[in-house]
């Protein structure tokens, strides 16, 4: 199931499927390290549009609302409710 | 002498092999664009010496940012690259190796912070690395020197590549086939610093910590601050000190032009170091007895927020309520930097992308901002007259920051994007960087700030002994009096608030002032113009044209501020209840108003998609 960074829960986690956006606007999200076909978890995020905070490889991100609900995700665990981790 | 460009991502440590390098003093922290400008240092070998230059980070040589050009430029230059690298975060830092492996130049690899990827499970096969990417990869650990001989010793060997050049996209899927056959994951627990990471970027635990971090950063402050001001005072300045000026005073028997600019006026016979005016009564004083000691602890606290890598998460906090002046959560860096001192402060506003949010930041900041200098000022002399008063000046800059910002944002087309920002590792700061960035401050504290108040209080005894104060005062009487409510020669203020603004406020204490009118001064001096430092600086940051609309905004905005108090305070309102409602306003506006900016990003989405 495909899913916006917004949309995911904290704990869940997935693959990135596309980045919705100009040329630019992806190869900036690409270069720190958010890219299609990159794992990710998210952490947390802010709430009332807020930043979202994922986990990519060893780092952490934070992206704001306005690029986080650009990014789509196949998610995983989707059954299983914001487990902390 | 070879050039050696030293270019990685950010917050990599580049600034430290640098600094261990050379043993030039740069700033160091611990979040991305500490250096946004390249730094020069010089690297003596065995047999050669090198130019070494520490470029600002980067995560690609073709830049998206004005600090990026920065190091794409450098990079052009370089006889030798050494590309840092971070060993936690190889993927997305070869990255940028490949392109510079494509450029034509010598390059040599150091896997930097090698001793954090082992404690985080990463094992990197080193030979393998070096044999796939044909460049000699040195192992190191920049903080404790590690390595570094090595990478010394290996400038002879430095291999140029000269790849033929890939698309984007093949790119990342070379790195990515790359990084699976060099490094191998192992699970390990999470640690203490990382359990506390995760709580910070929570908001439910990272807001209250948010604001338990900034109400401590201020109570030390303004406690340790004024603390190690009253001792000062009392040990050094009413001490040894004076009798040393009086006895200096009376050798010049008290009065001519020498004695003037030296010790100034004696008020009933005595030196008083707040009235005096003299270079060395006022000046020494208000530089070494009342801002050194509130700017020492100020910057002991922001060098601790730095380097443990705590400045990004407040970011991430606060990023909502800062969307709503225009700006996002990064922009909160600078603003904090601002507290210390405005240039770097005007500096690091380079790491915000689009011109719009430089100039949003960097005007909020010079209005709206004091500078340390000047707290400690208003601090020291509002605070006598209770702290009702000082809440006000705190609450009428705060309204200033909010409703400015809220306007700006409104008017000036354009909208800022949401940000996205890497967050470092928890790091615990060590004593001795901490030392060292401390003095680094102080040193140039003391060198750039001496001549401005030296100069400031030479031209103030000019002005005086020639009587253009006296005049100035009389043709602005009708200005000062009637819309700020202060005796005309508060004017003279105004002249030497672009100088030094410490003197400038030290300077309403001869005038005499009622606490109202010490607030509005106070208040005006703060918001009015940036001082000559901050201005340069600024002019070279935002342009001519940028920076003369914002001089408009601020010398507007300083006069209708002060006026606005000058009806207000103590008239109408008393000043607990007006620095209250001011601080409920700030917060219940923004709030009502919502973000305008956030609306048309996301439209602007809309058209993308």
């Amino acid at each position: 199931m495909k899913l916006s960074l917004v949309e995911m829960k904290p704990g869940q986690s997935g693959v990135i499927s596309s980045i919705k956006g100009g040329a630019g606007f992806a190869a900036k999200l690409n270069q720190i390290g958010l890219r299609e076909g990159k794992s990710i978890k998210k952490i947390s995020s802010v709430f009332n549009r807020g930043p979202v905070t994922v986990n990519v490889d060893n780092f952490q991100i934070a992206v704001g609302y306005g690029k986080a609900i650009r990014i789509l995700v196949e998610v995983e665990n989707i059954e299983e409710n914001s487990s902390r981790g | 002498m070879r050039k050696i460009v030293l270019a990685g991502n950010p917050n990599v440590g580049k600034s430290v092999i640098f600094s261990q390098l050379t043993g030039a003093k740069v700033m160091i922290s611990n979040y991305s664009g500490t250096t946004v400008e390249f730094t020069r240092g010089q690297l003596n070998t065995e047999h050669e010496s090198f130019e070494v230059l520490d470029a600002p980070g980067t995560y690609s040589l073709e830049p998206t940012s004005k600090v990026e050009e920065v190091a794409s430029d450098l990079v052009e230059k370089a006889d030798i690259v050494i590309n840092v690298v971070d060993a936690t975060n190889l993927e997305r830092n070869l990255f940028l190796t490949t392109e510079l492996m494509e450029r034509d130049v010598p390059l040599i690899i150091a896997l930097n912070m090698i001793d954090e990827a082992g404690h985080k499970g990463v094992k990197i096969d080193i030979e393998k690395m070096e044999s796939e990417l044909g460049v000699p990869v040195i192992p190191t650990v920049a903080v404790s020197g590690e390595g570094l001989k090595d990478l010394v010793d290996s400038l002879s060997s430095s291999v140029n590549i000269d790849k033929n050049s890939l698309s984007i996209p093949d790119r990342w899927s070379y790195v990515g086939a790359l990084v699976g056959r060099i490094q191998e994951i192992v699970h390990r627990h999470h640690s203490w610093l990382e359990r506390l990471q995760d709580a910070s970027l929570n908001p439910l635990t990272g807001l209250p910590l948010a604001g338990l971090v900034l109400f401590l950063a201020f109570q030390l402050v303004i406690g340790l601050g004024d603390f190690l001001h009253e001792f000062m005072e009392d040990y050094i300045f009413e001490g040894p000190y004076e009798t040393l000026l009086v006895y200096l005073s009376e050798a010049m028997s008290g009065r001519g032009f020498l004695h003037d600019v030296l010790i100034g006026q004696l008020v009933e016979g005595k030196i008083d170091f707040e009235e005096s005016l003299g270079v060395l009564t006022t000046g020494v004083y208000v530089e070494l007895g009342v801002v050194l000691p509130f700017l020492a602890v100020f910057y002991l606290v922001l060098g601790f927020l730095e380097d443990s890598g705590y400045l990004p998460r407040l970011a991430v906090m606060v990023d909502r309520s800062m969307h709503r002046l225009g700006l996002h959560g990064y922009s909160i860096i600078p603003m904090v930097l601002g507290f210390g001192c405005n240039v770097p402060a005007a500096l690091a506003a380079r790491n915000l992308e689009s011109r719009r949010e430089r100039f949003i930041a960097c005007t909020l900041m010079a209005v709206a901002v004091p500078c340390m200098a000047q707290l400690a000022l208003i601090v020291g002399l509002v605070g006598r007259f209770g702290l009702e008063y000082l809440a006000v000046v705190f609450a009428s800059l705060f309204f200033i920051w909010v409703v400015l910002g809220l306007i700006i944002d409104r008017v000036m087309p354009g909208y800022t994007p949401s940000m996205v920002i890497e967050i470092p590792p928890y790091r615990i700061p060590s004593l001795k960087a901490q030392v060292k960035k401390l003095v680094m401050r102080i040193k140039g504290f003391l060198v750039h700030a001496t001549p401005y108040i030296l100069g400031g209080i030479l031209v103030i005894n000019i002005l005086y002994t020639l009587g253009i104060i006296d005049y100035l005062g009389m043709l602005f009487t009708p200005v000062v009096r009637g819309l700020l409510g202060l005796p005309g020669e508060a004017v003279s203020t105004l002249l030497i608030g672009f100088l030094r603004k410490d003197v400038a406020v030290a300077m309403l204490v001869p005038l005499g002032l009622t606490a109202r009118q010490f607030v509005i001064g106070a208040v005006v001096l703060a918001a009015y113009f940036p001082c000559a430092a901050t201005f340069t600086v600024m002019v070279k940051e935002m342009g001519v044209v940028d920076m003369f609309k914002s001089a408009v905004i601020m010398v507007a905005t300083a006069f209708s501020a002060g006026f606005l108090l000058n009806l207000l305070l103590d008239t109408i309102i008393p000043a607990a209840y007006l620095a209250a409602g001011l601080v409920a306003l700030s917060i219940i506006l923004p709030l009502l108003l919502g973000s305008s900016s956030d609306r048309r990003e996301l439209s602007d989405l809309d058209e993308i998609a």
